[in-house]
């Protein structure tokens, strides 16, 4: 095919200087929108009779200097602790997916064991699984006790696979059944079927899902520090209490941010790509 | 016989979807089943490769019963090649794997022979450029031909095909079509549900037509389309004559 030169008619031309100064108008007043509820928030807030004293209890530069070190090195605490945590809480969850689809009167008992699973750790507060697992488990006295850190990560573990595995397990539903019996009138196995064309599937369509609920796993690594490792909060926390100020939380809930942005834009873009995808099918 | 089927009963519910069906398909014969939406033409197609448990009647492939409980479903529908109205290609996998899948996991047969004989299969069917392309880059028709190479890879004694052209466009069913009259041509035997009349005219060796879940008549094409002998027959092919499709 050769591409031709076009002459672009009259009419088009005026649609396209149209569209432009249309464009160029909603730049305007969006900057001009933004700025006016700019300055009415900042007006509102300095202008606050307590503002004086909220900026020195909250945003204290010094305060921030000081305890920046100790709280940076709890931080890494909750990055090793979330990148290991994440890790093992996704295997829980594949596994106690596939679990829950196994099919056969032999493992009746392991699909009831995982749905009560999935049913009473994703309605327990995850506060009260890491209490019993940091503060129960070592109760008991036993030999080789963990320490409260990985008894901590642990109870996150199981508070997350269990969201994980139903995000999974929707994922496993939503492939349509014509694929499994494509699948099966090629002559594969139910186990073949579910390996090769259902779990690929199910896990590509419940990336954007898995993803967000690891962004929320990723804050919640820092309610270890209830259990009493010296994580990113609660390096803040001896600081409030030795400085009666409150502005290292807020410096370690500026870093969860920032530690939490990459992941998020990774959610973002495997979300949009997957909307693409689909829409490019249909 | 390849395939027998006697007094197969079929029922959805309070739906009687097959009602006493018995239907015989001898080495490399065609057989084109004919009927109106619901009369049971996919359903027997789906009982026959055990994707679908009948409720009575026996369903014999090479004399063997294969709708006995004790049986290994797996290993009879490895026998018979399925291609399904929508394709139902697996979208993850390229053309490539998506042929290679069962002779690769279920006969275990080297990787480099299965992608061998998968490549000579797309490039007799014309799709030898698509090999590493994913089924949403494919139009229908070719979607259509990859499905029918997936069921051929595994060597079937018998191929079903379920309405293969119904959901292509009408300058993409030729294809489709030229590729089933070529299987004839080595002796497949298949058994194609289809709407299409003009095509089963000149593809099939016996007509049969299926009315409220039996085999209400069945021949020779030119007999069965040309001049049949039941009253509901006529209607039905009146109705598709109207539709401009005969």
């Amino acid at each position: 095919m050769t591409t031709q030169l076009h002459e672009v008619s009259e009419t088009q031309r005026g649609r396209i200087a149209y569209r432009r100064r249309q464009a160029i108008r909603s730049v305007l007043l969006a900057a001009l929108s933004t700025a006016v509820i700019g300055t009415v928030l900042v007006v509102l807030v300095t202008g606050a009779p307590g503002w004086d004293r909220v900026k020195q209890s909250f945003f204290n530069p010094e305060v921030a200097r000081e305890y920046l070190p100790a709280i940076l090195e709890g931080l890494w605490l909750n990055v090793r602790l979330f990148v290991v945590c994440a890790i093992c809480a996704l295997i829980l969850g594949l596994l106690i997916a596939i679990l829950r689809t196994l099919r056969g009167p032999v493992f009746f008992p392991l699909r009831a064991l995982g749905t009560i699973y999935t049913y009473s750790f994703r309605g327990l507060p995850l506060i009260i699984v890491i209490y019993l697992f940091a503060f129960g488990i070592p109760g008991l006295r036993l030999q080789g006790t963990p320490s409260v850190t990985v008894l901590g990560g642990a109870a996150l573990v199981i508070t997350y696979g269990a969201y994980l595995a139903e995000v999974i397990r929707s994922g496993i539903e939503s492939v349509h059944p014509s694929q499994v019996a494509a699948a099966r009138s090629l002559g594969l196995s139910y186990r073949q079927a579910m390996r090769h064309v259902v779990l690929p599937q199910a896990v590509r369509r419940s990336a954007p899902p898995l993803l967000n609920d690891t962004v929320a796993m990723q804050k919640d690594v820092g309610l270890i520090s209830l259990a009493g490792p010296i994580d990113a909060i609660r390096a803040a926390q001896i600081g409030v209490a030795s400085d009666a100020n409150f502005t290292p939380y807020v410096v370690a809930g500026v870093l969860f941010v920032l530690l939490a942005l990459p992941l998020i834009g990774v959610t973002d873009f495997v979300t949009l790509r997957a909307a693409r995808r689909q829409n490019a099918g249909a | 016989m390849v395939l027998s089927c006697e007094d197969v009963r079929k029922t959805f519910g309070p739906n009687v979807v097959l009602d006493g069906l018995t239907l015989d398909v001898g080495e490399h014969e065609v057989v084109a089943l004919i009927g109106a939406s619901g009369s049971g033409k996919s359903t027997l197609l789906r009982c026959v490769n055990l994707l679908a448990e009948i409720d009575d009647g026996t369903i014999r492939l090479d004399g063997e019963d294969i709708t006995d409980p004790r049986i290994n479903p797996d290993a009879v529908r490895q026998k018979i090649g399925l291609v399904f109205q929508s394709y139902n290609l697996f979208p993850h996998m390229t053309v490539l794997d998506n042929i290679t899948l069962a002779p690769v996991r279920v006969h275990k047969r080297p990787v480099a022979e299965a992608r061998e004989q998968a490549h000579e299969w797309l490039k007799r069917v014309g799709l030898a450029d698509k090999a590493g392309a994913y089924p949403d880059r494919l139009s229908g028709g070719q979607q259509q031909r990859v499905a029918i190479v997936r069921a051929l890879v595994n060597n079937p004694r018998l191929l079903l095909l379920d309405e293969v052209t119904s959901a292509l466009d009408p300058e993409l069913v030729g294809e489709v079509l030229t590729m089933i009259r070529d299987l004839k041509g080595d002796g497949m035997t298949m058994v194609l549900a289809t709407h299409e009349m003009g095509f089963a005219r000149q593809v099939a060796d016996r007509v049969a037509f299926l009315d409220k879940g039996k085999v209400l008549e069945q021949g020779p094409p030119d007999q069965v389309l040309g001049e049949p002998v039941e009253a509901r027959t006529r209607q039905f092919l009146a109705r598709i004559i109207e539709a401009g499709r005969l």
